[in-house]
């Protein structure tokens, strides 16, 4: 009796998030669909169809083409990373690197641009010191800003693999070889399955962090390169034809399609390796 | 374990001769070499990666033509228009967003753990959401209401609120707007903390012992949460110090917005609050990691 009633109560500890959820996040989300599919007051697909056309497909696209790069980039190169830090018996090192992939995995935004430019920018030191504008150098395209998102990324994936790489357990490493596996072979039969879940999910949040950064490609590129984050916010200010105004909002909705998906990979995906790296 | 390990290799592999196995099993006096040189390959290259962009913005704050060194961008800081109240403003929503985020999810972590087992799944997707939809997204989202709100509520008392929401000199719909980015955040620290410490235990004690619920969450729940709450406040002041859309599009004067706009004129000083602001994220994380590995060798 007793029990049920603590049980009934403290659900209601849980409202207040709930509501507030809701109506903060909730209604914004339901004003988007609705702007999507509305056209001076009429539904209509016609911001849809705007949004997947011409120079905001082109965005669209420029955005998952940098995403899926640094989010496979940064993958590849934050894994050896972080093998290197987890075989490496110094335990300063480890901390170290550890400490500062929380620091710069968060080390995003306008300052991770102003950064970068005043080191390879136009009158960046580097750029100066090394005279690489005589060379054609420039950090303002799309393989400079996949540098720079790289910067916050390979720390994010070196922070999701550690855990998973610490789980690798010595005794099924001695395990393979006692029966005679080669150092490939171990890798390919046993330490990526065992893996694959954590480098996976590793590498969608990275696609995330790039796909939706918007300041650090503003401050950086302005316009230069095509993204659907910039097209967006060109448009919500007001940089667009009277009456297309929701074509950003169709964007916004693209963008969600885009980002939900790969989402949808990684939760599954986190649940199994969980099994495994208890 | 790691004793063991050269031990067992040893036993399998007697006869190869060092190094000349390339791939299988290397024996012990052939096995430390090569890691070594992969590894440090690879360290050294993520050091020059890593170091040469904070080092070179250091030297570009600090190296001034015809003169040499001199820390003037520094000093600058201080004294450039707007630098005090956009701070301010950035720590003012920190603050707001801190405390509502965390009377938001800390009662809701609780009641998960304790009595609702079954709304766990409804928390973690609540939780999730904002991390799949972008930032951007949920500003589209956000200005559409702020634009629509007044037409269609002119009439009712929504009106008023619509307008107090958006005063530049405190705009409350920000803090609204970051405690949803917080979230995912605040609730994985305050879950995992939640799990590092026996809940049901304790609160039992404490209710038999005579203790009301508001008693319990105060003096017991809320002192042996210290470490992860103070996480969760680090990783949301972090988010709201830093954020740049949402303050952007809806055009409040934020810190990085103020960044951002000085850039324009004084590329040095906008270079310096960068490499200035990386330094404070990066002591505000070394006091927390401190404060927690000595919460944990207290215990």
């Amino acid at each position: 009796m007793r029990d049920s009633r603590t049980r009934s109560k403290s659900r209601w500890a849980a409202v207040p998030l709930l509501v507030f959820v809701v109506i903060v996040f909730g209604v914004p989300m339901l004003v988007l669909l609705g702007g999507t599919f509305t056209k001076e007051g009429t539904l209509s697909t016609a911001n849809l169809t705007e949004s997947l056309q011409g120079a905001y497909l082109t965005a669209l696209l420029g955005s998952v083409k940098i995403s899926a790069l640094v989010a496979v980039l940064g993958g590849v190169l934050g894994t050896f990373l972080a093998q290197a830090v987890v075989t490496s018996r110094s335990r300063t090192l480890r901390e170290a690197v550890l400490t500062a992939s929380g620091v710069l995995a968060n080390f995003g935004g306008v300052p991770l641009a102003f950064a970068w430019i005043a080191t390879l920018g136009n009158a960046g030191v580097v750029t100066t010191t090394l005279g690489l504008g005589g060379h054609g150098w420039s950090l303002y395209n799309f393989w400079g800003l996949t540098l720079v998102y790289l910067y916050f990324s390979i720390p994010l994936q070196v922070l999701t693999v550690v855990p998973a790489l610490d789980g690798l357990r010595p005794q099924w490493r001695e395990a393979a070889q006692n029966n005679g596996a080669s150092t490939w072979q171990f890798w390919r039969y046993v330490g990526i399955p065992v893996l694959t879940p954590a480098l996976l999910g590793g590498v969608v949040l990275l696609f995330g962090g790039a796909f939706s950064a918007y300041a650090t490609a503003q401050a950086m590129v302005g316009s230069t390169v095509p993204l659907v984050t910039l097209k967006i916010a060109d448009a919500l200010t007001g940089n667009v034809l009277i009456g297309h105004e929701n074509v950003a909002l169709a964007l916004s909705l693209d963008m969600i399609v885009v980002a939900g998906l790969v989402m949808a990979v990684y939760l599954p995906l986190q649940r199994r390796s969980a099994r495994w790296l208890r | 374990m790691a004793s063991l390990t050269p031990q067992v290799t040893t036993q399998v592999t007697p006869g190869t001769v060092p190094g000349a196995a390339p791939a299988p099993a290397p024996s012990r006096p052939g096995r430390p070499r090569r890691p070594r040189v992969w590894r440090g390959v690879v360290l050294a290259l993520a050091a020059v990666y890593f170091l040469v962009p904070l080092i070179a913005s250091f030297v570009f704050t600090v190296k001034v033509p015809n003169q040499g060194f001199s820390l003037d961008a520094y000093g600058q800081i201080f004294s450039a228009e707007g630098f005090g109240g956009s701070l301010l403003l950035s720590l003012g929503l920190g603050v707001a967003t801190i405390v509502l985020v965390l009377l938001l999810t800390l009662p809701a972590a609780v009641a998960v753990r304790l009595g609702a087992p079954r709304l766990r799944p409804v928390l973690e997707v609540v939780c999730t959401l904002p991390l799949v939809v972008p930032p951007i997204t949920f500003v589209a989202g956000i200005s559409t209401v702020l634009r629509w709100g007044p037409d269609y509520l002119a009439s009712t008392p929504f009106y008023q609120t619509m307008i107090a929401v958006q005063n530049p000199d405190f705009p409350v719909v920000l803090v609204l707007a970051y405690v949803v980015l917080a979230l995912p955040f605040a609730y994985r620290s305050l879950d995992a903390g939640l799990g590092a410490i026996d809940v049901r235990t304790l609160s039992e004690a404490a209710r038999n012992l005579g203790a009301s619920w508001p008693h319990v969450l105060l003096r017991v729940i809320i002192p042996n949460m210290r470490s992860a709450m103070a996480s969760a406040s680090f990783l949301t002041l972090a988010l709201v110090l830093g954020e740049f859309t949402i303050a952007r599009l809806l055009s409040f004067q934020t810190f990085p917005n103020w960044i951002y706009r000085i850039s324009g004129s004084q590329a040095q000083v906008s270079v310096a609050v960068s490499v200035f602001s990386l330094l404070i994220t990066w002591l505000l994380l070394l006091a927390l990691s401190s404060a927690g590995a000595r919460q944990r060798s207290g215990s």
